[in-house]
């Protein structure tokens, strides 16, 4: 089975003032259908850049990013993207700010069905009853969990989850994990998640990448070990506090912190 | 609308005319001086069909003008707001344009374009007021957040749908908040240009011929009415406000 993401070989640069500032460089990254990898670095070492990559949304300087067999060059409806800022539209309900990309993408739904596939979405991450509320009355993890309603109503390949619980507090985040894993167990995807957390990463993930630090490489590759729905108590065993030591001994590396000998 | 938002302002007038009157008796103003709430009321009724025909020639000149605005610094402000370059290029001119008092373009536009009345006051109250519209649009523009550009680019949508769908809706509230400074605006751009034009028409030129014949009344007059008129277009556009963008509005406390 191929590989339903796949990045080869991918250097981008962004021209600055004081010249071409390279971000990514020699980046390799698979994802098979139906995994969820995280994706976590040093602080701007180019990982948003990677998911504006797989989105289409740019192109890299050199290397090639492939979706489900095809190479990915502009904007594809295929995916859906969920960002730390939950970018609600402040005018729309919260049930039509879950519909906008229907209004965008190619559809066989029809306008009744739309709306019923995006109330089911958000009675699923636990927000029945808001449907009809703006965005402003909802807290920060409401407003959250419909945006990821969103990104998910247009049934993408791929979702594209960027720092999406970077702002929440720490119980909030939690409550997030939870309802994703109840999310992916109802509405089956492929996904990217670019964190900062690491406990989120090993919870959330199959597979957790190290970026390096700027220009970005894939630096170190960790197996999340899966056998069935998680509980949070997963993050208090020995087996988690030993990816979470290997993490973080990683990310050191990625940020030059412990030198040479680290790197054997 | 609840009693208490119509009676609070209603009262708050009463007593501003109140202490008016009051202030005229005090100081034993003679009308010529400052005329009173109660010397308004025999100049209205004895000029009412005057101030109907010219109020109604200032308020649609005056509206006129504001449309134009609207559409032209909507447009400057699209243009502004999407390009850099055109930023670069146009705020200095546009700052520029701006500083230069109105009162002083208004006998150039009269000469310009002598006996054409209408246009030249809707052309004055155009060019006062599409400055705050033209600067509220393009900063609105310009600082939308790039995720909101992206969660719509990302599915394959166009320029023009991203700016119908959450560009322009966005904006709106910096809109509305930019054309409550353009409505009154617009106002003083139509009474100059009454004021000063030979043969004026409006409320304006009303004002002047109170001025030849030393009927200080109804100067007076004529200045309330302008400022009704401009409560009503200010009204007006704070109801088009709640239904396009009531959304910004938050409860208050």
């Amino acid at each position: 089975m191929t590989d339903l993401i796949q990045i080869k070989g991918v250097r981008h640069a962004y021209q600055t003032a004081t010249g071409p500032l390279p971000v990514l460089d020699g980046l390799e990254l698979s994802v098979p259908e139906g995994g969820f990898v995280a994706v976590v670095g040093p602080s701007g070492c180019g990982k948003s850049t990677l998911t504006r990559l797989v989105a289409g949304l740019m192109k890299p300087d050199q290397g090639e990013v492939w979706l489900h067999g095809e190479r990915v060059k502009s904007p594809r409806s295929t995916v859906g993207m969920a960002f730390q800022n939950p970018v609600m539209l402040e005018w729309r309900t919260i049930l039509k700010n879950v519909m906008l990309p229907l209004e965008i993408v190619p559809t066989k739904l029809s306008k009744a069905q739309q709306e019923e596939r995006a109330r089911y979405l958000l009675e699923l991450v636990g927000l029945k009853g808001f449907e009809d509320k703006r965005p402003s009355e909802l807290s920060g993890g409401m407003r959250q969990r419909a945006s990821l309603c969103r990104a998910l109503v247009h049934q993408p390949e791929v979702l594209i989850l960027d720092e999406p619980f970077g702002a929440l507090d720490a119980f909030t985040r939690e409550d997030l994990w939870q309802i994703m894993h109840q999310v992916k167990a109802k509405e089956p995807f492929t996904g990217v998640l670019i964190t900062h957390d690491l406990r989120e990463s090993i919870f959330l993930a199959d597979q957790v990448v190290v970026l390096s630090g700027r220009p970005a490489r894939t630096q170190f590759t960790l197996d999340v070990p899966s056998d069935g729905p998680r509980h949070l108590d997963m993050l208090y065993t020995p087996e988690a506090a030993d990816m979470l030591h290997t993490l973080r001994h990683q990310i050191e590396i990625a940020q030059g912190r412990t030198g040479a000998e680290a790197l054997v | 609308m609840k009693l208490r938002q119509i009676a609070v302002p209603v009262i708050a007038i009463v007593i501003f005319l109140v202490l008016w009157e009051a202030l005229v008796w005090v100081m034993g103003w003679p009308n010529y001086k400052m005329a009173s709430p109660s010397d308004l009321v025999p100049a209205y009724l004895r000029y009412w069909n005057l101030f109907l025909i010219m109020g109604w020639q200032t308020l649609w000149r005056t509206v006129i003008g504001l449309l134009v605005a609207i559409v032209f610094g909507t447009a400057l402000g699209m243009i502004m707001g999407f390009s850099r370059t055109m930023r670069d290029a146009l705020y200095p001119l546009l700052v520029g344009f701006n500083a230069i008092p109105k009162a002083t373009v208004v006998p150039i536009i009269a000469l310009m374009f002598v006996g054409l009345h209408d246009f030249n006051t809707v052309l004055i109250a155009f060019m006062i007021s599409f400055f705050p519209i033209a600067v509220s649009v393009s900063i609105g523009l310009s600082t939308l957040e790039p995720e909101y550009r992206d969660i719509l680019r990302s599915l394959g949508a166009s320029q023009s749908t991203i700016f119908w769908k959450i560009a322009l809706p966005k904006t709106l509230p910096e809109f509305f908040g930019a054309l409550k400074v353009s409505v009154t605006l617009a106002f003083i751009g139509t009474n100059l240009m009454e004021i000063v034009s030979p043969h004026g028409r409006g409320l304006g030129a009303l004002f002047d011929s109170g001025k030849t014949n030393s009927d200080y009344p109804l100067m007076f007059a004529v200045l309330i009415a302008l400022a009704f008129l401009g409560i009503v277009l200010y009204y007006v556009v704070v109801a088009l406000e709640k239904v396009f963008a009531g959304w910004a509005e938050r409860a208050p406390g």
